[in-house]
């Protein structure tokens, strides 16, 4: 494996323009307090990205502290179960902390010690960004405040214990439905009290320039090492990716190199799972992307769930972790472009999947991830038996085991 | 003196009685809050306020019907700026939200996520300069000296300095430096400039009173909108605070 490296600033493909912008999406849409702390962050990480010593320090701590890179594994017995030639699951859920996040989190964090700041805050929905921040400020001696609804607080109890474990404030957000969406307007708001000592590690491709840019180039680690280990395992032809997309980070980390350096004629279908929840038609899912609208929220302008009044609409997942009412801008870009197609899932068919991936192949994803394993049996009705598919699995589900028990998978 | 009321709380009777209660306490100018469900820069009574407007089916469009009656019903009334965010006049469309504004004598807008350099604000610039709407942008201690330009060249009617870090709400004391950060502002524009965020008493307002052209109560008023006597009494005792 070649070391991986952060993508330059000078590309071609979709980094954003010089305000932010994905074609007519993203922008920076908040208070005047933060824009000139805005506009620090993204001199300092333009600077951090030019400079090959802070790729050396990521790069180390994601080798011998991540584990990275993760395996690109073959599932044969998923592959046979859905009718597929050949899956391959990108395991994300193998870097420490479980989960795809602490490759931003590091980044991030990073860049705060860089910025002179010691106290860092996050948003989180199911837990994994939470955890990863607070892994990541634990390791760095930094002080840390996650931001966490309240139901999502009661949906995963284990992450808010981890968290308090590594020291971290959990600051429960008993606003609106309790979940993510919450979650991040406090965080927002607690941020425009305390910018000038504290860095918002916001956990995926959301927010105000220049976040969304930032955190997909700190995942583009993901698809950069999928596409050196299809060299390396010599598969001639990949059909399909498959990512889950909430906010939309796994997705973009995992897409991002595809669009940006793999030709138009050899790049396989990208596929982004959105979750929808209860059905499409029942109002209650977090398909933004399928069901919603362009508008600002959180600073950015993109698909949105949102009444006839511009005011958000409450999402719904089964997983915390999609359970958001916008979407990344670059989503909605990738989108409108057809560069990237969006499919949605229900959590019955989330759950299914977490089922079939589990008892195939000893492998527990999380529910979120399991919204892309559930496009595998369409996928091979859409594109044949002797498909090749790579799934990212952005998680591990084990923080899931009450949602799947409560939703029916009982163990006899 | 510049008051917030909120739009279609305690109901939409209950808002228009405030709105007219602010009048005759002598408020220069009101700033009328249309709710919104995702309140940013907002503290904690505001926010409540709006939800339970938003609960009464009170938006942008509401807020503007509001307005015109209470312009159209009381020829003396002080000049009304909408404070919103931006999705609900995104939503609507802003050549749909400037020309409603202008028929209902709305004077100015107020957008605390619209920054005065993205290209959102040239598309509404475009809709509501020519109807003589004025937009107000805001000034924050945060703003270097080229966001200080900016925001006072593009802003009409007076510039709104934020006088501290956070949300809208009462704090028990005024920021330190207030003074200095006014000053700073005043180096880049000829407009008046009015300070808002934190300022909750008579005894505040008369401090700011020293150092600015205009003193913006949010908060305070908010909590008192359910009773017409009492807000008139307060905005009153405000409006004698800052006339000193």
């Amino acid at each position: 494996m070649p070391d991986v490296l952060l993508p330059s600033a000078d590309e071609a493909y979709s980094s954003p323009d010089a305000q932010g912008f994905f074609g007519p999406y993203g922008g920076t849409f908040v208070p005047e307090t933060v824009m000139p702390v805005l506009a620090e962050l993204e001199a300092a990480y333009r600077t951090a990205q030019a400079d090959p010593a802070f790729a050396e320090e990521l790069n180390l701590l994601l080798k011998d502290y991540v584990g990275r890179p993760s395996p690109l594994y073959r599932a044969d017995r998923l592959a046979e179960a859905t009718g597929l030639g050949a899956v391959y699951l990108k395991r994300e859920d193998l870097n420490h902390t479980g989960a795809h996040k602490i490759n931003n989190t590091l980044g991030q964090c990073l860049l705060a010690k860089r910025m002179g700041k010691h106290r860092v805050i996050a948003e989180t929905g199911a837990g994994q960004h939470g955890v990863a921040t607070a892994t990541t400020a634990a390791l760095m001696g930094m002080e840390c405040a996650i931001f966490m609804g309240t139901e999502d607080i009661r949906r995963q109890s284990l992450n808010v214990y981890k968290m308090r474990l590594l020291g971290a404030e959990v600051v429960p957000v008993d606003e609106g439905s309790g979940t993510l969406a919450d979650a991040v307007t406090a965080a927002l708001r607690h941020w425009v009290e305390r910018v000038e000592d504290t860095f918002y590690v916001i956990g995926s491709v959301v927010g105000p320039h220049p976040y969304p840019a930032m955190v997909r180039d700190f995942q583009a680690v993901i698809g950069t090492e999928t596409i050196a280990q299809i060299a390396e395992k010599a598969i001639p032809r990949v059909d399909a990716v498959i990512a889950c997309v909430g906010g939309g980070s796994n997705a973009a980390g995992m897409f991002y190199p595809f669009l940006h350096d793999v030709p138009t004629e050899k790049r396989p279908l990208l596929i982004g799972a959105e979750a929808a929840g209860l059905g499409l038609e029942s109002g209650k899912h977090g398909a933004a992307l399928t069901k919603g609208s362009p508008g600002v929220l959180h600073g950015f302008y993109s698909y949105l769930l949102q009444d006839d009044a511009g005011n958000p609409l409450e999402a719904y997942s089964i997983s915390a972790g999609l359970d958001y009412p916008g979407v990344g801008p670059e989503h909605s870009f990738l989108k409108d472009e057809g560069l990237v197609r969006y499919d949605a899932v229900t959590d019955k068919e989330a759950v299914d999947a977490f089922a079939l991936c589990t008892r195939t192949e000893g492998i527990i994803p999380a529910i979120e991830s399991s919204h892309a394993l559930a496009l595998l049996p369409r996928l091979a009705a859409e594109l044949g038996p002797d498909a090749v598919v790579i799934v990212n699995v952005s998680g591990r589900g084990d923080k899931d085991m009450d949602i799947v028990h409560e939703a029916g998978l009982g163990v006899d | 003196m510049v008051a917030y009321v909120m739009a279609g709380y305690p109901d939409r009777a209950g808002s228009l009685a405030a709105l007219e209660a602010v009048a005759r306490g002598g408020a220069g100018v009101i700033e009328l809050g249309v709710p919104y469900g995702d309140a940013v820069a907002d503290g904690p009574v505001i926010v409540d306020a709006g939800k339970a407007a938003l609960a009464n089916g009170f938006g942008l469009a509401e807020t503007i019907a509001l307005a015109g009656e209470f312009l159209g019903a009381h020829a003396d009334a002080p000049p009304v700026a909408l404070m919103t965010y931006l999705n609900p006049m995104m939503r609507l469309g802003f050549p749909r939200v400037a020309t409603l504004a202008a028929e209902a004598g709305v004077s100015g807008f107020i957008v605390p996520d619209l920054p005065p350099d993205s290209p959102m604000a040239d598309r509404w610039l475009v809709e509501s300069e020519p109807l003589g709407i004025d937009t107000v942008f805001l000034a924050a201690p945060t703003s270097p000296p080229a966001r200080l330009d900016a925001l006072s060249t593009r802003s009409r009617g007076f510039v709104y300095v934020v006088s501290s870090l956070g949300v809208t709400g009462e704090r028990d004391e005024l920021a330190t430096g207030l003074a200095a950060l006014v000053a700073r502002v005043r180096e880049h524009t000829t407009l008046p400039v009015a300070v808002g965020f934190g300022v909750g008493t008579p005894e505040q307002a008369a401090e700011v009173a020293k150092i600015a052209n205009g003193v913006v109560v949010g908060s305070a008023i908010v909590r008192r909108q359910g009773d017409a006597a009492e807000l008139e009494a307060f905005v009153r005792a405000l409006v004698g605070a800052v006339e000193g």
